[in-house]
């Protein structure tokens, strides 16, 4: 289907039904259950997992076929927003033009930084594209404030014009953005028995961009392109030999893998309309290759796993305070409760980063192939055959 | 090699997946029943509490946590009561809100706007908040107050001294109990003319962001209209750690006094690098050498210690102050946490109370409600004639008489004006208070060019 061979059909149909289904998925707990903290189901953080998953997977076009190692992408992803945001300003609350200017935006600026950036490979490449993403930081922050907003962030005002829309609601308030007059923050509650389940319009609007971001990226890994890049990556200097001039692919996997960070900045800004340059700083951009690397890079699902689970961590563990630790442990008896709850305050609420950095640190030295390769292993245990593993541990391409 | 080969069945099935997938979100698009966002319908009611934990604002943010940890308490009848005892209102009993038992959410906004608006939401979307308060950063408070006024919860801003918050930025749902840049600017003019005198040359350093921006204009224009003179303005990151940079020029701009728009740990550390430099012993222009620091609290002095003696700068409110309020606020936070409150838990603290005590004399949690009751009936300030001079009066919060304007949300009070204590008594000894400057004196209209711009709009009970 949709000229995918029988796998890769097989692999889009059950992320489609993830993502479809996961208002559903990410609510296991019922409602008002101690376990309720741990449920994800709600829009803003569904949002963000489909939109880093974007992000991740635009990233991997990159590192996981050519193994460029970008670590600026969080310049695109805030190039994205902001034109974003600029187009709720000036033109309208329709999210169309929006994203399609974040996309062209952040692609001419892939295609000037990539121009220079890849000149140079491996870690100096590196470096490069971390230079011009704080370059950009910076710009943002300070030097280009009457734009940016600086470090309050570009917002909507009552003030803006918007020719196609209008300024203010009838009600004297700023319009919300929207598809065609379905609005983005539009959500239906459904209870079933304990449970209760939401289902937005800006998820299910962030789903669909993600699943066709998704299906074109299989394209790309699966096209003769892909291969030419998988080239790169396995000996650049070869392909030089043979009289190939590599340079044209790689900028154009940079090119592509920009324009999906802008996309991603870009959906950012649909769902909440704030651009703030705090996206762009450089920690942003480490995100995206902890997303790729956790996951595992150079897989077609790897990425998507991994920015869900750094979301989740983000946004469930770091919300996590004492009284709520006092709660889980108060069967403890007083002095050992207020142990375990002094170590356990440290590795949730602000100190989530610890909890990440552990899992990260594991993954890392236990499964070098991500998330994906202890799917695989479970999966080899399941069906109870050896071989079977070692195929499958043979087929991971772990990031060098 | 791509298979591109079409056939009939393939079309069929490829567009039906197409048309269910897009179909998908018109099947949700009916709005909920609810009469008002995250209406409390069973025993409890949720607050979100949402404050930098991390970032150069963390030291306030767990201040704020405390008081609002200590609000609950009271409002739910336990401790001593603290300042229920004292507010002038007597709507809260001790039994939670309405009858229902307060309960809380907290948050880390790390002292940036994106993060602290992913935070609010969760409270509101997951944790079903129906009020969220905190933020120590007015780039954060402004995106959170507006984030609130879009989803139809009541937002009441925690520590944000920009003019913005309730200036271009202000919104029906968000309230501030906190002063602004401009009241401490009209404070501290007529002592720092009376200190150094009125031929100074200023050189400010300021937070790149809405608080320091407005902080620095305010200022600037009340030492220009005395006769001062402004030689440069340099603006500064938020998350600079290192101001030695930035404070080497100083030496030779030929101003003769350096005006710190910085906050928390910014300004501890700025202030450390210009004693390091040794601007506080030199002289420029036949006169001493002097640094002002216009905005700043115990916690702050704390972290700067012995650099801090005898700097002048304006505050919300201090843990000295001797009305019935501030005793015992001070009391019940000292026996709970072993040291005095800072201005920051304070004016978290009377939020929370403000705010249980406009939804109890509503008898609504309707954030449409609540905000009629905190914009009161006619009551105004005495002494000061203005057609704004209206809103809700209150008394015994632990600033005297308190006036939340209904034309702007913002609160008028007395400002303090403060100095780094020259022998301090004891190690919570750090601030002096030179003067109590009255409401009158700090007053401005809702149409003041700093705060022009803005639009409150319509309050919003979202569903």
């Amino acid at each position: 289907m949709f000229g995918l061979d029988k796998k890769d059909t097989t692999l889009l149909i059950v992320v489609a039904l993830m993502v479809l289904l996961a208002p559903f998925i990410l609510n296991p707990f019922p409602e008002g259950s101690a376990m309720a903290q741990f449920n994800a189901g709600y829009p803003d953080l569904m949002q963000r997992f489909v939109i880093f998953g974007i992000f991740a997977i635009g990233f991997n076009i990159l590192f996981g076929l050519t193994g460029y190692l970008s670590f600026g992408h969080a310049a695109f992803l805030g190039v994205g927003s902001y034109s974003a945001v600029w187009m709720f300003k000036l033109l309208s609350m329709n999210i169309i033009p929006a994203i399609v200017l974040s996309i062209l935006v952040s692609g001419i600026f892939a295609a000037v930084i990539g121009f220079v950036s890849l000149r140079r490979s491996g870690i100096y490449f590196s470096i490069l594209t971390l230079a011009f993403a704080q370059m950009s930081y910076n710009l943002a922050y300070s030097v280009l404030t009457p734009i940016t907003n600086g470090e309050t962030g570009l917002q909507l005002s009552l003030n803006d014009p918007r020719i196609l829309g209008s300024s203010a609601t009838a009600d004297g308030s700023i319009p919300v953005t929207s598809l065609f007059g379905l609005e983005m923050r539009a959500a239906e509650q459904i209870q079933i028995g304990p449970w209760a389940f939401q289902f937005s319009v800006g998820f299910y609007t962030c789903a669909i961009i993600m699943l066709i971001a998704f299906y074109l990226s299989i394209r790309i890994f699966r096209s003769p392109f892909g291969l030419m890049l998988r080239a790169v990556k396995s000996n650049q200097q070869r392909m030089n030999y043979t009289g190939l001039n590599t340079r044209p692919y790689t900028l154009t996997a940079f090119i592509i893998s920009g324009m999906y960070a802008g996309l991603a900045g870009g959906l950012l800004a649909c769902m909440d309309p704030l651009a703030g340059a705090e996206r762009m700083q450089w920690t942003a951009s480490g995100e995206v290759v902890l997303m790729t690397i956790l996951g595992g890079a150079g897989t077609l699902i790897g990425p998507v796993l991994g920015a869900g689970f750094i979301k989740y961590f983000e946004n469930i563990f770091s919300k996590i305070n004492e009284s709520t630790l006092d709660g889980w442990f108060s069967f403890l008896p007083d002095g050992l409760q207020h142990a375990v709850v002094w170590v356990a305050d440290h590795f949730v609420g602000s100190g989530w980063h610890l909890t990440l950095g552990i899992l990260f640190m594991l993954v890392v030295i236990f499964l070098p192939g991500g998330l994906v390769e202890g799917g695989q292993r479970i999966y080899a245990w399941i069906s109870g055959s050896k071989r079977k593993a070692k195929a499958a541990e043979t087929k991971t391409e772990p990031a060098e | 090699m791509s298979k591109t080969d079409i056939s009939r069945r393939g079309v069929l099935k490829s567009g039906a997946v197409a048309g269910a997938g897009l179909a998908v979100p018109t099947i949700f698009t009916a709005s909920s029943a609810h009469a008002f966002t995250n209406e409390p319908t069973g025993s409890s009611v949720t607050l979100g509490f949402n404050v930098p934990q991390t970032g150069p604002y963390a030291d306030e943010g767990m201040d704020e946590l405390r008081a609002f940890q200590l609000a609950v308490e009271h409002l739910n009848g336990g401790g001593d009561g603290g300042m229920l005892q004292t507010f002038s209102s007597k709507a809260l009993k001790g039994n939670g809100i309405l009858g229902k038992e307060v309960k809380f959410v907290t948050g880390d906004t790390q002292t940036k706007s994106d993060a602290a608006r992913a935070s609010a939401k969760s409270m509101i979307e997951k944790d079903g908040a129906i009020m969220v308060s905190g933020g120590s950063s007015s780039g954060v408070a402004v995106a959170v107050q507006g984030l609130c006024q879009e989803a139809g919860v009541i937002f009441m801003a925690g520590l944000t001294h920009s003019n913005d918050t309730t200036g271009k930025d202000k919104k029906a749902n968000g309230f501030r109990h906190f002063f602004n840049a401009y009241m401490s600017a009209a404070a501290l003019a007529p002592v720092l003319e009376k200190l150094y005198g009125k031929d100074r040359k200023a050189y400010h350093l300021t937070a790149d962001y809405t608080w320091g921006w407005t902080q620095q204009e305010s200022i600037a224009a009340a030492t220009e209209a005395m006769g001062w003179e402004t030689v440069n303005n340099v603006l500064t990151p938020l998350a600079s750690t290192d101001f030695s940079s930035y404070i080497a020029p100083v030496l030779n701009s030929g101003a003769d006094v350096l005006v710190l728009n910085h906050y928390g740990g910014n300004m501890v550390n700025s202030l450390t690098n210009a004693v390091q430099f040794g601007l506080r012993e030199k002289q420029a222009n036949g006169k001493n050498f002097e640094i002002v620091v216009p905005l700043y609290s115990e916690l702050m002095a704390k972290g700067a210690g012995e650099n801090i003696k005898g700097i002048v700068g304006s505050s919300n409110w201090d843990w000295k102050l001797q009305d019935e309020g501030t005793k015992a606020f001070v009391k019940s936070f000292g026996t709970k946490y072993g040291f005095p409150p800072s201005q920051a838990a304070q004016t978290c603290y009377v939020q929370a109370l403000l705010y249980a005590d406009a939804v109890e004399r509503a008898g609504s949690f309707n954030p449409c409600a609540v905000v009629e009751a905190l914009e009161g009936g006619d009551s105004s300030l005495p002494g000061i004639s203005s057609p704004s001079n209206k809103g809700y009066l209150f008394d015994g919060l632990g600033n005297g008489q308190t006036l939340y304007r209904s034309a702007d949300h913002q609160c008028f009070k007395d400002v303090l004006v403060v100095k780094g204590q020259e022998n301090p008594t004891s190690e919570f000894d750090l601030l002096e208070v030179v003067e109590v400057t009255p409401v009158a004196q700090v007053w401005y209209e809702p149409d003041n060019p700093m705060f022009a711009g803005g639009n409150l709009g319509k309050c919003n009970p979202g569903a």
